[in-house]
């Protein structure tokens, strides 16, 4: 946990600003009653963190040494590594495993460049309304998910305009998207691009952020386009799309939903859509075997800590947090 | 970065480009660019303007190939009291008319002028079934009362909106309160405390969700709004966040004179910092609302089989279940879906696109 300071600039700078906090033993009455009541005030959160969040997550590793299952028709007992040599032994983990790595390695990228590169875009001083398209491609983003699946779903259909369009534009035999394994994926990933409104708000806001000074000294130096673009914007944006790759990390791995709406969770077609959690969620939901689920859990929740700490690690390398160093 | 700062900068568009007189070279830059990303924009938005139309449309008009884009019928006339389709025919003298058929057959047909029916019928030889079919505009919004009863539109209504606004009354509360505790107290372990409300929100669903649900079941939760809703009242981290960057900006003066008033923490929170803070409440409220309403897998998991009180979303998912075969009606249920949160948000666009700054960029 404490990697987590440098996710955010934010965190480090309160510290800084606090200053020593002094030992509780010397605390005079009044910080102690300051101290007292600001406890009161966050013991909501301290509550729900530990009720919903810290609980949870501890008996969810030791769901994964029992038996449990929601009927528990065997008595209750300790089972030691059952659970994880039987995980190990489980080609539907594995190959589920593979599809969403697989699918991650497609999406990531696209989820990060194609919002960036939006909103590249839009602030450029040639583009007029920018605030206007900045708030209309955001739109897509407050449609209800399965609502959005659903648009999608007739949207890329036979008679639908994504291939109406392609046939205007002389394709013959546009792709049948959403029942042919090998144009799923590209399918899934329009709609996912249909929900980056927040991502473009987010990187609009940051672009903005840059102070123009060093645009003007980049300019002077005679830089071009390009170098300017890889040598400040890229840098001063850093912060932000490195927050954007680790949540797109954590939910990209988590990815099931759209499938389960489309598809209904059956997998199709031939199985490219049998995303890790999907089975997960299957084993815990429809066949309600807890204790196997929980190990499924923990294995993608050591997975999701594996990638992010890597991620922190490299990312000394390249994200710049302006004013903190 | 403070909260003003990000707003301003949010806000003040084209501020900062130059005021000189531009080159016609320049103008024709600006137009290219701009209409570039219309067509971008335009055709992203394209679904939404697909779903709208298709719902209008009636099933046989989805099935048949070459039907117009609008919602239509094919065309038809009246005449002494029957319906007659019209067809383009082609006529010896070289010119196409619109004619009604009354006499279908294999070689040879009858037709009449619908602008002068009373002239008498005139053959026509050929098959008919080769003649193509003029279209007339007609919006089915009968879809629209059929998809209102199936789903039960009132009761999914009436239950997105009670889980919408008990859950944002909840997150508002124990978020403000929370966020006051951060932003007003110092307490040993703030900062670590802080830190730990942060990094939930890179905690994956997944390892929580199990113990969580089987226990929801123990204690006969499930199939109740009780999992929905109980845990809003114990706050989150993105609202939280929010709230207290903004009380954060809130100047500590008045809190002080308060205080030498006498006034305790929970009589300055009341009188001092809410009347400030409520441009931020609004947003977080807003916010939250939108959200409580577009979540689907909560609801999916905690009411699965009982229809009487899932929120629209999943009721969306069952018909699309069941009707899946009926695009139109489909598209009738997404529409009835997501207008109330697309219109919420036109109206408070401002305030969305403020919170999701930020959240977003200062973190």
């Amino acid at each position: 946990m404490n990697q987590l300071p440098g996710v955010t600039a934010a965190i480090p700078r309160f510290r800084l600003r606090r200053g020593p906090r002094p030992p509780s033993a010397r605390m005079s009455p009044l910080a102690r009653r300051e101290a007292r009541y600001g406890f009161l005030f966050i013991s909501p959160w301290i509550v729900g963190f530990l009720a919903f969040t810290l609980f949870p997550m501890v008996a969810t590793l030791a769901f994964t040494f029992l038996n449990i299952t929601l009927a528990q028709e065997e008595p209750l007992r300790f089972v030691g590594l059952d659970n994880w040599t039987r995980m190990a032994g489980d080609q539907h983990v594995w190959d589920s495993l593979g599809v969403t790595l697989r699918f991650a390695a497609l999406w990531l990228p696209i989820s990060i460049i194609v919002p960036f590169t939006v909103a590249v875009g839009l602030n450029s001083k040639y583009v007029r309304g920018a605030s206007l398209m900045r708030t209309l491609f955001f739109v897509p983003y407050v449609v209800p998910f399965v609502a959005g699946v659903l648009v999608w779903e007739q949207m890329l259909g036979d008679t639908g305009w994504v291939n109406a369009f392609l046939k205007l534009v002389g394709v013959d035999s546009p792709p049948s998207w959403l029942f042919d394994a090998g144009w799923i994926y590209p399918a899934l990933i329009l709609m996912g691009i249909w929900g980056i409104g927040a991502g473009i708000v987010i990187n609009l806001a940051g672009l903005r952020g840059i102070p123009t000074e060093l645009y003007e000294a980049a300019r002077i130096d005679g830089a071009g386009a390009w170098a300017t673009l890889r040598n400040v914007t890229i840098p001063m944006m850093s912060p932000i799309l490195f927050y954007t790759l680790i949540l797109g990390v954590v939910d990209v791995l988590q990815y099931f939903l759209v499938p389960l709406v489309l598809k209904n969770g059956t997998g199709d077609p031939a199985g490219a859509t049998l995303f890790y959690n999907l089975n997960l969620y299957k084993t815990f939901f429809t066949y309600q075997q807890m204790s196997y689920g929980a190990t499924l859990a923990w294995f993608l929740f050591g997975i999701t800590l594996v990638v992010t700490l890597i991620l922190f690690a490299l990312s000394r390398r390249w994200v710049y947090y302006a004013g903190e160093r | 970065m403070s909260v003003a700062a990000t707003v301003a900068q949010g806000d003040q568009g084209g501020a900062r480009r130059s005021r000189r007189r531009r080159t016609a070279a320049e103008w024709t830059r600006i137009a290219i660019v701009t209409t570039a990303f219309a067509a971008v924009l335009i055709a992203f938005l394209s679904p939404l303007a697909y779903s709208a139309l298709l719902s209008l449309k009636s099933p046989s008009q989805i099935t048949q190939a070459n039907s117009p884009g609008l919602p239509s019928d094919p065309a038809t006339f009246t005449w002494q009291g029957k319906e007659y389709p019209v067809y383009y025919v082609p006529l010896p003298d070289g010119t196409t008319r619109e004619l009604a058929i009354v006499k279908k057959g294999r070689t040879a047909s009858d037709f009449i002028d619908p602008a002068n029916p009373d002239a008498g019928t005139i053959t026509w030889q050929g098959s008919w079934r080769n003649l193509d079919q003029p279209w007339q505009l007609a919006p089915q919004w009968d879809n629209y009362a059929k998809v209102w009863d199936l789903i039960n539109f009132p009761r999914a209504l009436f239950n997105t909106v009670a889980l919408a606004l008990i859950g944002t009354i909840g997150t508002v509360l124990s978020c403000l309160l929370v966020a006051y505790g951060f932003a007003r107290f110092r307490f040993p372990g703030r900062g670590l405390l802080f830190t730990i409300l942060l990094a939930t929100i890179f905690l994956p669903g997944a390892v929580i969700l199990i113990p969580t649900y089987t226990i929801f079941v123990k204690i006969g939760w499930v199939g109740t709004w009780l999992p929905l809703l109980v845990p809003a009242f114990f706050a989150n981290a993105y609202d939280v966040f929010l709230l207290r960057q903004y009380l954060l900006t809130i100047p500590r003066d008045l809190d002080e004179a308060a205080m030498i008033d006498g006034a305790g923490p929970w009589r300055i929170l009341r009188s001092v910092v809410l009347p400030q803070a409520w441009p931020v409440i609004v947003a977080v409220s807003i916010f939250t609302f939108v959200y409580a309403w577009n979540d689907f897998f909560g609801p999916l998991i905690y009411l699965a089989g009982h229809g009487d009180i899932q929120p629209l979303q999943v009721v969306l998912a069952n018909f699309h279940g069941v009707y899946y075969k009926n695009p139109a009606l489909i598209q009738v249920g997404n529409m009835l879906t997501l207008g109330i949160p697309v219109l919420l948000f036109i109206l408070f666009q401002r305030v969305f696109i403020r919170g999701i700054v930020i959240t977003g960029v200062e973190k």
